[in-house]
C-alpha cells in the first residue's frame, strides 16, 4: 500500500495539470464567491439572504474544476496505456484504485481549505459593505462560529467527496469526456430539472437526493428549516453518492480488462 | 476527388490547374469528409439518437410527474384565458344610460409571503386562511365603474377605474389601457368616474372635482343587449411584496359616493355579487356595506386582466421542453467535444491537417457537422415532445396556454438552432482545449451552470450566458396589465426568444474564432 500510494502521489506530482488544476479550484471558488458576495444588494437590510452561503458560492464553480482534476487521474492513465503498467506493478487493482483515493483527497482537502478560508474571507470583507454584516443585524463571517465553521467545514468536506464521486465515475466509465460529462450532468443539471418540475412534491425529492443540492444543504446557516435536506444528512447523501460510485468504479475495474 | 476520376499532370502548370479545381470543391469534400468521420463511429450515432431519445423521454417524465389541476378557466371575448373575479355592486340597465360615481378612498392588505420561501416551489402561498393581513395596495388594485352584458365569467365589458398605482385607466375586454388622471386617489384627491353607454359605445370620462369632465376613450362592445348589468366594482390581485418571489392574494377596499344614475333603471335597486372564480382570493374577501343612498364602502379580491403564468400556478407547458433539451445538451457537449478531440489523441489530425492544409476549413466543417446533425436531433425530438407533453399535460388536468403555430416553428426550430450552436461552441472549445475533460467542463459551465444560478429568478446569469438561448423556449404571454413573477419556471426568461439565441450565437463565433487563430498558430 506504502508503495502504491508513493507510486501514485509521483504520478500526480509530476503533471504539470495537477498543480494548476488545484490552484485553478482555489482560484476561480475565491474568484466567483468574492463576485458574488460584491453583486449581493441588501441596502435596507432585512433580505433573507445566507452570508455564510452567498460567501461560498464559489463552490458551485470550484467542484467542476476538481471533478476534472479527479478524472484526469485516472482517464489520463487510459488515454496514455499507463494504466496496464500501472496494474502490472501492482496486481491488486483495488490498492491501485484506494491509493488513488487517498492521495487525491489530500490533495483536494487542502486546496479546499484555501479555497473556502479564501471565500469566506472575502464574503467578510466585502458583504458588510453591501448590506450584510453584524451593523445590520446578520452574524459576523467568522471561521470560529459554530454554524460558519461546519459550512466552511463541510465545504471542503464536500469537494473531497465530490473528488472520489468523480474518481469513482472515471474508473467505471474510462473515457474522460463521458467520465466528467456524467459528473457534472448529475451535479449540475438535476437542481434545474428540479426548478422546472412542475410538481413541488417531486422537486422537493429531487432536491434531497441530486448530490450537489444535498450536499450543499452544509453551507446554510439561516433558515435551516426550510432546507430541502438537513446540512450533515444532505452531505451523507453525497457521501452515498460518492461511495456508489467509488464501489461500482472497483468493481468494473477488478472485473474487466485494464 | 473520387478514385475512378484519375487526372493526368503533364507539367507544373497542369499540377497547379489540377491543385485549384481541388480547392474549389474543397470546402464540401471537407464536409462530406468530416460526416464520414462522424456517421462511421458507432457508438456517436449511438449516442446521438440517444440524445434525441433522452430529450423526448425526459419531457414526457416531467409533463408526466406535473400535477398542477386547475378547474375551468373562464375564457374572454377572443377564447383566450382570462381572470375575471372581482366584487360586483350592479342593477340592470335598459337601453342608453350613464353611471358616475366618486371615489375618495382606495386602501389594500395582503396576505403575508411565508417567510421560508425555499425555492419557490417547495411551499404554496395561495390563500392562507386565518393568516393576519398586511397593509399594501397592489399596484393594479381596481376600484371603479363597469358594464357588462350579464354576470358571468369572461363576458365582454368596458371599465373606467382608479388604480393602486397606475392612476385613472379605462379599460374593455382585457386589452390595453388608456390612461386618464394620474397620482393616487385619496380624500384630498378624489376621483370622478363616469360612465356613458349610447349602443354598443361606452365612453369613460374621469374628473378631479364633478365638473369639469375628461374623455378618457371609447369602446365598442359588439352586439350587446338591451339590458346590461352596470354597476361598481373592486378587485386586488396578487401582491408581490419586494423581492418575493410569489405573490400573495390582496384585498382592496374603496368608498365610493355622489352616485347618480341616469337612465332606465327597472329594479332600482343594487344587488352585491362576488364575482368568483379560480383566481387566489383573500380571506374575507368580498363585502360591501351601503353607507346611504348614494354612498358604498366595497372590498373586493381578484383581478380583471389577461391570464398569465404563474396566476394559476399552471404548469408551464414549456418547463417539461426545459427539462428534455437540459439533458439532451449534456450529450451534444460530450459528444461535440469527442468528435473535436479524438483525433488529436489518436494522430488522426496529423493525416487530417496533411490532407487539407487549410485548417480553417477543416474546424469550420466539423463546426458545421456537429451543428448539423445536433440541430436535427433537437428539432425531431423538440416537435416529438411537444407533441407528447401537450397531451400528457392535459389528461393531467393542467391548463395549457393556447399555442400558436408560428410559436410552435419557433420552439421547434430554436431548440434545434440552440442544440446546434451549443455543439458548434463545443467543437471550437475542444479545439482550443484538446483535453476532452477540461472541453466538456468548459461547455457544461458555460452552458449549464448558470441555468443554476440564474434560472430559478430569471437574473442576469440568463441574459448575458449562453443560457441566454433558453429563451428561444419562451411563448407565454406576458401582460401590462399584470404584475407576476415573470420568471424562468413560469415560462417567461429575462430575454426575447430570438435576441437570446443570439446571445449564444455570439459566443460561438467568439469560440470558433478564437479556435480559428489558436489553430492557425500552434502545431498540431
Amino acid at each position: 500500500m506504502t508503495e502504491s500510494l508513493h507510486a501514485e502521489w509521483t504520478k500526480l506530482r509530476t503533471l504539470a495539470s495537477t498543480f494548476w488544476l488545484l490552484l485553478a479550484a482555489a482560484a476561480v471558488t475565491v474568484a466567483v464567491s468574492a463576485a458574488a458576495a460584491a453583486a449581493v444588494r441588501c441596502p435596507s437590510g432585512g433580505c433573507a439572504d445566507d452570508p455564510a452561503k452567498i460567501s461560498l458560492t464559489g463552490i458551485d464553480l470550484g467542484q467542476a474544476v476538481v471533478a476534472v482534476l479527479a478524472v484526469m487521474a485516472v482517464s489520463g492513465e487510459y488515454g496514455t496505456g499507463m494504466i496496464r503498467l500501472t496494474l502490472t506493478a501492482t496486481p491488486r487493482r483495488l490498492t491501485v484504485l484506494a491509493a488513488k483515493a487517498a492521495v487525491l483527497t489530500c490533495l483536494v482537502l487542502a486546496a479546499g481549505t484555501v479555497a473556502v478560508l479564501g471565500s469566506l474571507l472575502a464574503g467578510g470583507l466585502i458583504l458588510p459593505g453591501h448590506g450584510i454584516g453584524p451593523s445590520h443585524g446578520y452574524p459576523a463571517i467568522s471561521a470560529g462560529d459554530g454554524p460558519v465553521l461546519r459550512a466552511g467545514f463541510g465545504s471542503v468536506l464536500y469537494l473531497a467527496l465530490i473528488a472520489m464521486l468523480s474518481l469513482g465515475a472515471a474508473t467505471a466509465m474510462r473515457e474522460a469526456a463521458v467520465a466528467i460529462g456524467a459528473v457534472l450532468g448529475l451535479l449540475y443539471v438535476l437542481p434545474i430539472i428540479a426548478v422546472f418540475a412542475g410538481n413541488a412534491t417531486l422537486s422537493r425529492h429531487l432536491e434531497q437526493i441530486a448530490p450537489m443540492t444535498a450536499g450543499l444543504a452544509i453551507q446554510a446557516t439561516t433558515g435551516l428549516n426550510g432546507l430541502p435536506i438537513s446540512p450533515w444528512a444532505g452531505l451523507g447523501v453525497l457521501a452515498a453518492w460518492a461511495a456508489g460510485a467509488l464501489v461500482l468504479g472497483g468493481l468494473l475495474l477488478r472485473s474487466r480488462d485494464a | 476527388m473520387k478514385p475512378t476520376r484519375r487526372a493526368r499532370i503533364h507539367d507544373r502548370d497542369d499540377l497547379r490547374h489540377h491543385l485549384a479545381a481541388w480547392d474549389r470543391g474543397g470546402f464540401s469534400r471537407q464536409l462530406r469528409a468530416e460526416f464520414t468521420k462522424f456517421r462511421t463511429v458507432r457508438a456517436w450515432m449511438i449516442a446521438l439518437c440517444a440524445a434525441a431519445a433522452v430529450f423526448v423521454l425526459l419531457s414526457f417524465l416531467s409533463a408526466f410527474e406535473s400535477r398542477a389541476p386547475v378547474p375551468a378557466l373562464p375564457a374572454g371575448p377572443g377564447g383566450e384565458a382570462v381572470s375575471d373575479t372581482y366584487m360586483f355592486v350592479h342593477q340592470a340597465l335598459a337601453g342608453d344610460g350613464t353611471l358616475t360615481a366618486r371615489i375618495n378612498s382606495l386602501s389594500g392588505a395582503h396576505t403575508p409571503s411565508s417567510p421560508s420561501s425555499g425555492n419557490g416551489f417547495g411551499t404554496s402561498s395561495h390563500g392562507e386562511p386565518g393568516s393576519r393581513l398586511q397593509p399594501g395596495l397592489a399596484p393594479w388594485a381596481k376600484a371603479g365603474i363597469i358594464l357588462e352584458p350579464d354576470t358571468r365569467q369572461g363576458t365582454d365589458y368596458a371599465a373606467v377605474m382608479v388604480t393602486g398605482s397606475h392612476g385613472v385607466q379605462m379599460q374593455y375586454n382585457y386589452m390595453p389601457d388608456s390612461p386618464g388622471l394620474a397620482g393616487a386617489v385619496g380624500s384630498s384627491s378624489p376621483r370622478w368616474l363616469r360612465l356613458a353607454r349610447v349602443g354598443d359605445v361606452i365612453t369613460g370620462y374621469d374628473s378631479a372635482d364633478g365638473s369639469r369632465w375628461t374623455e378618457i376613450g371609447t369602446a365598442r362592445l359588439t352586439s350587446l343587449p338591451r339590458t346590461v348589468q352596470v354597476g361598481l366594482f373592486v378587485t386586488s390581485p396578487l401582491y408581490f411584496a419586494a423581492g418575493a418571489g410569489r405573490g400573495t392574494p390582496s384585498v382592496a377596499t374603496a368608498s365610493f359616493d355622489h352616485i347618480s344614475a341616469r337612465g332606465e333603471f327597472p329594479r332600482r335597486s343594487w344587488t352585491g355579487d362576488p364575482i368568483a372564480g379560480f383566481y387566489p382570493t383573500g380571506p374575507s374577501a368580498s363585502t360591501w356595506q351601503q353607507r346611504s343612498a348614494g354612498a358604498f364602502t366595497i372590498s373586493g379580491s381578484g383581478d380583471i386582466a389577461p391570464l398569465v403564468g404563474d396566476i394559476i400556478s399552471a404548469q408551464w407547458a414549456g418547463a417539461s421542453i426545459v427539462n428534455g433539451t437540459i439533458v439532451a445538451l449534456l450529450f451534444v457537449i460530450v459528444l461535440a467535444t469527442l468528435f473535436a478531440t479524438s483525433e488529436y489523441r489518436r494522430g488522426l489530425i496529423r493525416t487530417t491537417f496533411a490532407a487539407s492544409p487549410r485548417r480553417g476549413r477543416v474546424l469550420a466543417a466539423k463546426a458545421a457537422i456537429a451543428g448539423s446533425l445536433a440541430f436535427a436531433a433537437g428539432a425531431i425530438a423538440t416537435a416529438t415532445a411537444e407533441v407528447i407533453t401537450r397531451h400528457v399535460l392535459a389528461d393531467n388536468g393542467s391548463y395549457l396556454f393556447p399555442q400558436s403555430e408560428p410559436a410552435l416553428a419557433q420552439v421547434i426550430i430554436g431548440t434545434g438552432l440552440f442544440l446546434g450552436l451549443a455543439a458548434a461552441l463545443v467543437v471550437a472549445l475542444g479545439t482550443m482545449l484538446r483535453r476532452s475533460a477540461v472541453a466538456v467542463a468548459a461547455g457544461i459551465i458555460l452552458l449549464v451552470l448558470p441555468g443554476i444560478l440564474g434560472s430559478e429568478s430569471g437574473n442576469w446569469l440568463m441574459r448575458y450566458t449562453p443560457t441566454a438561448a433558453f429563451a428561444i423556449q419562451a411563448t407565454l404571454p406576458r401582460s401590462s396589465l399584470v404584475t407576476s413573477a415573470y420568471t424562468p419556471p413560469n415560462g417567461y426568461f429575462p430575454i426575447s426568444p430570438w435576441a437570446g439565441l443570439a446571445v449564444l450565437a455570439a459566443y460561438t463565433a467568439i469560440a470558433v474564432g478564437a479556435a480559428l487563430w489558436l489553430l492557425r498558430r500552434r502545431d498540431a
